[in-house]
């Protein structure tokens, strides 16, 4: 791979305060304009790797480096990462056009600057028409928008995505992939994605790492070779669904391990 | 259609019931020849209220007084406290258990020192009743400033908002609800307070309050005017409460969940 590395995470390990142990030596490296997706059972680790990933958690061992520096380097332009909730944690007291630019408030960027970054977000996620509404007067889709508008202003270079669509609807969930596949070539974005669900892997990545749980640890990754831009028709070729038996089998695999942890 | 009928009913219905009282009171003491040092007519009680008016509106003012200023000063304090409070868990754990002591000693029993203390009267009934009237200002803004959504928490965090930024923009706004969930009790509290203060301190002359008015009546057995009295506390109670509901509903009514119209 001839892309630099944006994330290197290094032998990580967690154990959290009570002892329980979430990763064991995790290994993973994301390059330049990949689209990576963490894949795996419930209670594998999968958000907390990407927590780490994101500096909200502090690994107990192993190290981490971002566009090969310390912690310290992320924010600076070119290197600046931002995070998608599963839920669209918007602010229920401000409209949406102020919550999509928190961001730029708390960074003290000018309110001109500011202003063209937060239009041209909404513009994108085609929520322009609803910059006025409070957040309850908005779908869960369009809360979702509104919520990677939001990342949009900050101009990243990283997504970190922690199963935005978790929560929707497959059509929804589907047009929302379709989108995020558009910013993402449109903006050369690098994406590191957690979902459940195979199909969404399948669709969105250029790799899918499997991981299995207690401690959680990557068991499988598996290259998506298809091109980019990806069109709605690969949903239905023979290609895709041989990559989600694959991706399913190494899940079935995943689960075995963990029950044969518990016995 | 249907709505603005159960609106309609919400508010005619306790007008209704409280028509049909007032009757039944009427009806009773009239046939039963209820001597008037007992129990006065209603219609009694309101040809009191008219007669005795500058005198009851005199003492009306001087509680209404007392209540609102010892409301204001409790709500500004115990606002402070409450910050204080969040700044640490330390502070708080220091001193929770003292506001605990002031709300759960009865003030009748520290009115007398208070008053011995503070030479001025009505300086010594505000700080009276706003010793009832802080806790609730207190518990609930604590409570509210430390509940924040943990994904807005997280939010805030990763764009390295400083604690000012983090306290102007998510605590307070999330405080706000529980803020004026305890004013509402507050309020009630205030005016409790000012009378019991009032009772315990029993100044007389242009000074003199309702209860002082309540007491004075009693002691001279003109119950028709006791009852006037009584009513204009009542009233006056009413009126605060719907005056704390309104200013609720002008801050949280476009987006609090307790202020939004039942689907």
């Amino acid at each position: 791979m001839s892309a630099p590395a944006v994330i290197e995470v290094v032998s990580a390990g967690k154990v959290f305060a009570n002892g329980t142990r979430a990763l064991r030596r995790i290994d993973l490296t994301v390059h330049d304009g990949e689209f990576v997706t963490l894949i795996g059972p419930s209670g594998c680790g999968k958000s907390t790797l990407l927590r780490i990933v994101a500096g909200l958690s502090e690994p107990s061992e192993g190290r981490l480096r971002w566009w090969g520096e310390g912690f310290h380097a992320v924010g600076a332009a070119g290197r600046k990462l931002f995070f998608v909730f599963q839920d669209p944690t918007l602010m229920p007291w401000a409209r949406l056009r102020r919550n999509v630019r928190l961001p730029l408030d708390l960074a003290h960027v000018g309110r001109g600057e500011a202003d063209r970054r937060v239009t041209e977000a909404l513009d994108r996620v085609r929520l322009s028409a609803f910059e006025r509404h409070f957040p309850r007067q908005l779908s869960g889709g369009m809360q979702m928008r509104a919520s990677i508008a939001r990342a949009l202003v900050t101009q990243p270079d990283l997504l970190l995505m922690d199963e935005p669509f978790g929560a929707l609807d497959e059509i929804t969930r589907n047009a929302l992939d379709a989108e995020l596949l558009g910013l993402c070539s449109e903006r050369s974005l690098t994406v590191l994605f957690v979902t459940h669900s195979i199909y969404e892997a399948v669709f969105l990545s250029t790799r899918v790492l499997v991981m299995a749980a207690r401690p959680g640890h990557i068991v499988r990754e598996v290259r998506i070779h298809e091109p980019y831009p990806r069109q709605e028709r690969f949903r239905v070729t023979p290609r895709f669904t041989e990559y989600c038996a694959e991706l399913s089998e190494a899940l079935a695999q995943a689960s075995a391990l963990e029950e044969a942890a518990l016995a | 259609m249907t709505e603005r009928a159960a609106d309609g009913a919400r508010i005619v219905m306790p007008i209704l019931v409280g028509a049909l009282f007032l009757v039944a009171w009427h009806m009773l003491v009239v046939s039963f020849d209820v001597p008037r040092y007992i129990v006065p007519s209603p219609l009694l009680v309101a040809q009191t209220l008219v007669e005795d008016w500058p005198l009851l509106a005199q003492s009306l003012w001087v509680t209404l007084k007392v209540t609102l200023s010892a409301l204001v000063l409790a709500v500004t304090c115990g606002t402070a406290v409450a910050f204080l409070f969040v700044q640490s868990r330390w502070i708080e754990h220091s001193f929770f258990p003292y506001a605990v002591l002031l709300q759960v000693t009865p003030i009748v029993a520290i009115a007398p020192l208070v008053i011995i203390w503070v030479k001025d009267t009505e300086t010594a009934l505000i700080l009276c009743a706003s010793i009832v009237a802080i806790f609730p200002v207190i518990s609930n803004t604590t409570l509210g400033l430390r509940s924040i959504d943990p994904g807005l928490a997280d939010l805030f965090r990763m764009n390295r908002a400083t604690r000012l930024q983090t306290l102007v923009r998510l605590r307070v706004p999330s405080a706000l609800p529980y803020f004026f969930g305890g004013l509402r009790i507050s309020s009630g509290l205030a005016l409790i307070g000012a009378v019991v203060a009032e009772f315990v301190a029993g100044t007389g002359g242009s000074g003199a309050g309702l209860a002082y008015q309540i007491l004075l009546a009693g002691l001279q057995v003109d119950i028709p005017r006791l009852f006037a009295a009584l009513l204009l506390i009542t009233v006056a109670g009413v009126l605060l409460f719907l005056a704390m509901v309104f200013l609720s509903k002008l801050a949280l009514g476009r987006w609090h969940e307790s202020e939004l119209a039942k689907p």
